[in-house]
């Protein structure tokens, strides 16, 4: 991702952003309600348009490409609020995502990676809890062996049982190579899993790290722009 | 007697209005779109069929099939070029859209083929007068089960469609939230071009039957719109079974009241139809199972 600017009519939401995600490694992104990071994320799976900037996958511009091709392509992005097609069953929200990109993720592979829906695989998705709601959003988006998974606001409106069980889940999707972008509100949760940490402030990064070489606090200053107001101040 | 054979007409009358709303239906279905041209594109369509018999002297069966593969494409460019825009800009577009297509069919088909009455009728032959005497006062026409039998087969061949098939939960999925499915991998635009083809060709097949069964002319779509409308609401928004049930009911009210008298069929079909949205808004299978399109794009950051 180079030098990547998106916006909502006249509100700049990401500012000139560039990125790069290899392969297997997981990068958090961190920061504050409109911070961006959602809207980086729609960018970069194509719900979202760029006013300007590259997006590739593996080198190849994928800019112009439309999200449901992109899916073909190797991305794909857990929407904030899960948002699964309520009135359908588990297994035919995992049923309608399969793209064809070869790869270890079908549906068995789903229930087995999230042993709780298997009893729920005929329930309508509209009917789960959160937190089967997000194993289910999860679930959907691996069938289509995703390169790359974007997952938006992972925790939020869980319980940490639920959580805990996504997060374990995380280590199977490393095991298959794909690399990780998570959005997550929990600090503690996104230094522990993450190899990088990216924190976001007003549509720009401001703090870019290896994730064991962060403190809490460090990110904490990023996150509200603390530093940078001290700055301001002393001018 | 004679009230039970207005039930048996009503019923195959009844398939008529069900065939004629079936695509409304699907529509709003779908897409969420409440097509006005409706009952437009089903008189384009068996102007289409009247076209290729009088002037290619094709056999009927023949300009059927024609008709439904000219509509199909008709559809699906309608939605690519016209309907997929106006959805991008809220609720009411699509349907101002779909009025003002309602206004350029019928003028066009005034000039294509001036303001006078048409009928298949005569082309059709024995289909159109062939009956099943049943008692010395009941008999059934065959062009009439023939309706109702084409409408149980669209009806139950879509909901099986809808029900049993991946591409069927695809469309559902689309339908329940476009940006969702197209983050799965789900051309959203693709299937609502789909839906609309398929919508559009089964219109014609309503607008054939009523050619067939009795006249047509270039502004005779607005009426059907009417009976199609009513139909889908009694039966309940977006619920395709409750579509076909629908247009029965409409159908059996309009034959009673015209035992009543003659001039009161349309009037009993009316009040049905606002008992039905006065008693129960929703109709009578609600669309529960489709669910309403959650307009949930707006800021997210």
């Amino acid at each position: 991702m180079e030098r990547l600017s998106a916006g909502h009519g006249l509100l700049q939401a990401v500012r000139d952003v560039s990125l790069e995600l290899e392969a297997g490694q997981t990068l958090a992104l961190v920061g504050a309600n409109g911070a961006g990071k959602s809207t980086l994320l729609r960018s970069i799976a194509g719900v979202h348009r760029p006013t300007s900037g590259r997006i590739k996958l593996e080198g190849r511009d994928v800019t112009n490409i439309p999200a449901h091709r992109r899916v073909r392509l190797g991305v794909a992005l857990v929407l904030e609020g899960r948002r699964l097609f309520p009135g359908l069953t588990v297994e035919e929200n995992l049923r309608v995502a399969a793209a064809t990109r070869p790869g270890p993720w079908n549906v068995e592979a789903v229930l087995e990676a999230f042993p709780n829906l298997r009893r729920l695989r005929r329930r309508t998705a509209g009917t789960l809890s959160g937190g089967e709601q997000q194993a289910t959003a999860i679930g959907r988006a691996l069938m289509s062996n995703p390169s790359v998974l974007l997952l938006d606001e992972v925790s939020l409106g869980l319980s940490p049982a639920a959580v805990d069980l996504v997060y374990g889940s995380f280590q199977k999707v490393r095991a298959q190579g794909s690399a990780m972008l998570i959005v997550e509100q929990d600090l503690g949760r996104a230094l522990d899993v993450a190899d990088r940490v990216v924190c976001m402030l007003e549509g720009r990064f401001v703090l870019e790290a290896k994730g064991h070489d962060l403190s809490y606090e460090q990110v904490t200053r990023a996150y509200f722009g603390l530093d940078r107001s001290v700055a301001a101040d002393a001018q | 007697m004679i009230w039970l054979n207005a039930v048996i007409q009503g019923v195959l009358l009844g398939g008529f209005y069900a065939l004629l709303a079936c695509g409304l239906s699907i529509m709003f279905g779908v897409m969420r779109i409440i097509n006005l041209a409706h009952g437009d594109l089903a008189v384009l369509g068996a102007y289409v069929v009247w076209l290729l018999l009088s002037t290619y002297h094709v056999p009927l069966a023949l300009a059927v099939v024609v008709a439904l593969a000219v509509m199909l494409a008709l559809g699906y460019l309608l939605q690519l070029a016209v309907l997929d825009r106006s959805l991008r800009s809220g609720v009411l577009t699509p349907l101002l859209a779909t009025f003002g297509l309602s206004v350029v069919v019928q003028n066009a088909l005034l000039i294509a083929f001036s303001p006078d009455v048409r009928s298949l009728g005569g082309d059709a032959g024995s289909l159109a007068i062939s009956s099943w005497r049943l008692t010395s006062e009941i008999s059934l026409p065959l062009l009439g089960v023939l309706t109702l039998a084409v409408a149980i087969l669209v009806v139950e061949g879509l909901q099986a469609f809808l029900r049993r098939t991946t591409l069927g939960a695809q469309w559902r999925a689309a339908s329940e939230d476009a940006e969702a499915a197209r983050v799965v991998g789900i051309d959203a635009s693709r299937i609502y071009a789909a839906a609309t083809a398929l919508a559009v060709a089964i219109a014609a097949l309503g607008g054939i039957a009523l050619a067939l069964r009795s006249t047509f002319e270039p502004s005779a779509g607005p009426t059907q719109l009417i009976f199609a409308f009513e139909a889908v609401v009694i039966g309940g928004l977006g619920s395709l079974r409750g579509t076909l049930i629908g247009g029965i009911l409409l159908g059996i009210a309009q034959a009673l009241g015209s035992v009543v008298n003659p001039q009161y069929a349309v009037l009993a079909g009316h009040l049905v139809f606002l008992a039905v949205l006065a008693g129960r808004n929703s109709g009578l299978l609600s669309a529960a199972r489709w669910q309403a399109l959650r307009p949930r794009g707006g800021v997210t950051t």
